[in-house]
């Protein structure tokens, strides 16, 4: 049976419970007759020879790039850049794409008699990848090759010696990246494309840049402007980078893409009711939420926490492409597309979601207050093409525990940022002006992101613009079951129940709202009309 | 329309429900058929791995086989047959009960029948997960589409018999409804002419009164299984032709099983075997010249009133 599309449902008195993300658990909550319940489609057909899709991919390349095996030759110099932890989520189980694309590129540079190779792990201004992190990602194999010789690196943002500055884009914007990828001969970057926005010209533009180049769009007014960042004909942020990227380009250094998509198995056998709709799911399904919720309900939070870090996604490859970036992306736009799309007609007054452990900064971490409003405005709130899923002046219900709580190993200046300046104002515009120097130029923070494992000093005002497009459309955010002094502390309204936040709705959008719930992870993208 | 949510659900209050319980569908949803994976797609790899193999042997040594020496006393004539092959064979035999199977692996010496598959109709012992599950167990069966040569029974097959194992197979596809064997159709011979291993063929008799097609009443008595020479395809037989061979030779056997072995061999090079079909006539007269030990009805050998004088007794009082 072919994988079904996605779908939109409305709750009749027959529907059962919605299972509900919250954090490190999830609970069903039986939603009010006519919400209407946004569903993915389901996960589609994995490559069925990945590494023959991959050797395939790398001799017919897409634009005008040439095969990567003539692009090859004794005496260069080669740099393979690849996306970092922030990709995929949660982490696949091994082999991971990047491992399998690598090792093939790997292969045909080693019949070509390349031997300046280096790899690079394309952080921008996120924390430095453990060594098991970057083992996981590229395999014991390309590991035990490269880590020893130190030929297996992580970009430094704020190391100026490894920085090139390449000039001035129309618009004025800096573009500044690693040394090692903009002077070798070859630079070949590696993708895992989990949603949209992800890959294309930002790959390079913003995974091998510094401050000084990011901040030309990891700013209020970009983001705001960015509607969504899931949108490519709408997006300011997307935009930003193609200048850079073709600016990239015309200084001569030359890319050779790889993107790669992945479907929707994200959670494992053992949790494969988090994968289906609830009237369908099996004895086996309902005996395993009532395990699994019971159980969680009776774990300390620190190792239900570790629980679900150590689950790794069963995530199949679906499509390869490489050769030219923007030829590259188109293609892998359409797979994402292929899988994630759903169709919505109209939007809603209050949009409702559950929000589950996981962000693209707290792997293996903790999901700190920014964070979740992060993950929510941030992410969730632009999971869409057309019009937001909420309308203007609407209310968003997220529901996640939102603990006052930060990893200080990870999160160092996210522990300032909210104790000091969001007591102080959440104004995004303002926070911008007054703080962001300090934040991206403190000497603490710089040194603890390039020596530790810790987020980049600015990184935490970047989650907070990274709201901005929802909070400048939405009447209100409502966190249920949420830490209500950290809910309060980011302006928006802590809520004990559901019941309790569509009644605090009310009060901005009316009696008898029209809802929607939006029924992910696993990811999904409405094309709202 | 209510807006009121109902709010949280608690199913730790009432899990047992909870998790018996389907839950209910939503108005206007087409909930798909679940995927199945019976049939000829139900997987019996896990049923070869070594603990199960290891555990079906000490069932089918510890368990079968002496239950089935006592309720069916078995006679087994031929096995010397099975030396020469030295190797994975298939075995062809008559079909017209379902102790039929069980007896017939029980028989073999032990060299052989922990490394013997049965062919089992996926339609009829694979249509249920516990069925699928009982029968690759108890006797290693693996799913064969009986109506016509099924590409994925027929590969894993193929692939089981070149991994060493042999096959028992009843060619006629099914067991017999009115005592009389029924044509063999190609599939022993087809796997044969696949795999290059020879065909055993074999007779069973007297399961049919035991416990026959259609009755659940079982009455313990005596059976005979004959195996005959290992038959080989012949160089330019094709598989069709080689499975009339197969199923002379087990008409010789049940011919056999009914007179002596002298005779029916000189029938059989006379040509003059009797049918194994049975004779091209009325269904009531087919029935008529059924063989005694074939016959639903009659009590098992050990059964029959006249070994038995306190039921003779009984009766004529």
């Amino acid at each position: 049976m072919s994988p079904r599309p996605g779908f939109v449902l409305e709750v009749d008195r027959s529907t059962p419970a919605t299972l509900m993300w919250h954090g490190e658990g999830f609970r069903l909550e039986k939603l009010p007759v006519g919400t209407r319940v946004v569903y993915g489609p389901e996960p589609i057909d994995a490559l069925k020879d990945p590494d023959q899709a991959i050797r395939n991919a790398l001799e017919h390349p897409l634009g005008d790039s040439q095969p990567l095996r003539t692009l090859l030759f004794a005496g260069m110099r080669l740099t393979i850049a690849f996306d970092d932890i922030s990709l995929p989520l949660p982490p696949m189980r091994p082999p991971d794409a990047r491992q399998r694309v690598i090792e093939a590129v790997l292969d045909l540079a080693a019949e070509a008699g390349v031997d300046d190779v280096v790899l690079i792990a394309a952080l921008a201004l996120h924390r430095r990848m453990t060594d098991p992190e970057l083992r996981h990602a590229l395999g014991d194999r390309v590991f035990e090759a490269f880590a020893p010789n130190g030929l297996l690196l992580q970009h430094d943002a704020e190391d100026p010696s490894n920085l090139v500055h390449l000039g001035l884009t129309d618009q004025g914007e800096d573009v500044e990246i690693n040394r090692r990828a903009a002077e070798s001969d070859l630079l070949v970057y590696v993708n895992i494309n989990l949603v949209p926005m992800d890959g294309g010209h930002k790959s390079v533009a913003t995974g091998l840049a510094s401050y000084k180049s990011l901040k030309h769009h990891h700013n209020v007014r970009t983001l705001m402007n960015s509607r969504s960042l899931m949108d490519e004909h709408h997006s300011e942020l997307r935009n930003s980078n193609w200048r850079m990227g073709r600016l990239i380009a015309a200084s001569g250094v030359k890319i050779f893409q790889i993107e790669t998509t992945l479907n929707t198995k994200t959670f494992p056998e053992q949790l494969g009711f988090l994968q289906k709709r609830e009237w369908e799911w099996s004895v086996r399904d309902r005996a395993s939420f009532l395990a699994a919720s019971s159980a969680l309900a009776r774990t300390p939070v620190g190792l239900s926490r570790k629980i679900f870090h150590s689950v790794q996604a069963p995530h199949d490859i679906t499509s390869v492409q490489t050769g030219e970036v923007e030829a590259v992306h188109r293609s892998t736009l359409d797979n994402i597309y292929r899988q994630q799309s759903v169709a919505v007609s109209g939007q809603t007054d209050v949009l409702t979601m559950g929000l589950p452990y996981i962000c693209p900064y707290n792997v293996n971490s903790t999901m700190n207050p920014i964070l979740v409003a992060c993950l929510g405005l941030g992410y969730f709130f632009n999971l869409y093409r057309g019009k937001p899923l909420v309308r203007e002046g609407g209310v968003l219900i997220m529901s996640h525990p939102t603990p006052w709580e930060f990893n200080p190993v990870h999160h160092p200046s996210y522990i300032d940022f909210f104790e000091q300046v969001l007591a102080e104002t959440t104004d995004m515009f303002e926070i911008e002006a007054k703080y962001e120097e300090s934040f991206a130029t403190d000497p603490w923070y710089v040194h603890l992101y390039r020596t530790s494992y810790a987020y980049h000093g600015v990184h935490p005002l970047y989650m907070w613009y990274w709201c901005a497009h929802a909070m400048a459309h939405l009447g209100r955010v409502i966190i249920v079951g949420g830490d209500r002094a950290a809910v309060r502390r980011m302006g928006f309204s802590p809520a004990s129940t559901l019941n309790d936040a569509l009644e605090l709705a009310e009060d901005v959008v009316g009696r008898d709202p029209t809802i929607t719930h939006l029924h992910a992870p696993p990811l999904l993208l409405a094309d709202v009309t | 329309m209510t807006r009121r949510v109902h709010g949280a659900v608690e199913p730790g209050s009432d899990g047992f429900r909870f998790v018996t319980e389907r839950p209910t569908r939503p108005g206007g949803v087409v909930v798909p058929l679940p995927k199945r994976k019976l049939g000829v797609d139900y997987d019996t790899s896990w049923a070869r791995r070594y603990p199960v193999r290891l555990a079906r042997a000490m069932v089918l040594d510890d368990f079968s086989r002496p239950v089935l020496r006592v309720a069916l006393s078995p006679k087994v004539i031929g096995l010397e047959h099975l030396d020469p092959v030295q190797g994975p064979m298939i075995l062809a035999a008559n079909h017209a009960s379902h102790l039929d199977t069980a007896l017939l692996v029980s028989i073999l010496p032990s060299w052989l029948r922990h490394r013997t598959i049965v062919a089992a109709a996926a339609d009829y012992f694979f249509d249920r997960h516990w069925k699928a599950a009982f029968w690759s167990f108890g006797l290693g069966a693996i799913p064969m589409e009986r109506s016509k040569v099924n590409r994925r029974s027929a590969d894993l097959a193929t692939s089981l018999i070149e991994d060493g194992w042999s096959l028992v197979i009843f060619p006629e596809g099914g067991r017999t409804a009115d005592g009389w064997g029924r044509e063999f159709k190609g599939g022993a011979s087809y796997l044969a002419k696949r795999c290059g291993v020879p065909v055993i063929p074999v007779h069973i008799r007297g399961t049919r009164p035991v416990l026959a097609k259609s009755s659940s009443r079982f009455r313990p008595g005596s059976t005979e299984i004959r195996l005959g020479d290992p038959l080989v395809l012949a160089a330019g037989e094709d598989a069709r032709k080689f499975a009339a061979r197969i199923e002379k030779a087990v008409a010789a056997l049940a011919d056999e099983a009914e007179s002596d072995w002298w005779s029916a061999r000189r029938r059989a090079a006379a040509g003059t075997t009797p049918p194994f079909r049975g004779p091209d006539v009325s269904a009531w007269r087919r029935e008529w010249a059924l063989p005694e030990s074939a016959r639903k009805d009659q009590p098992p050998a050990r059964e029959r009133a006249s070994d038995k004088p306190w039921k003779r007794g009984k009766s004529a009082t």
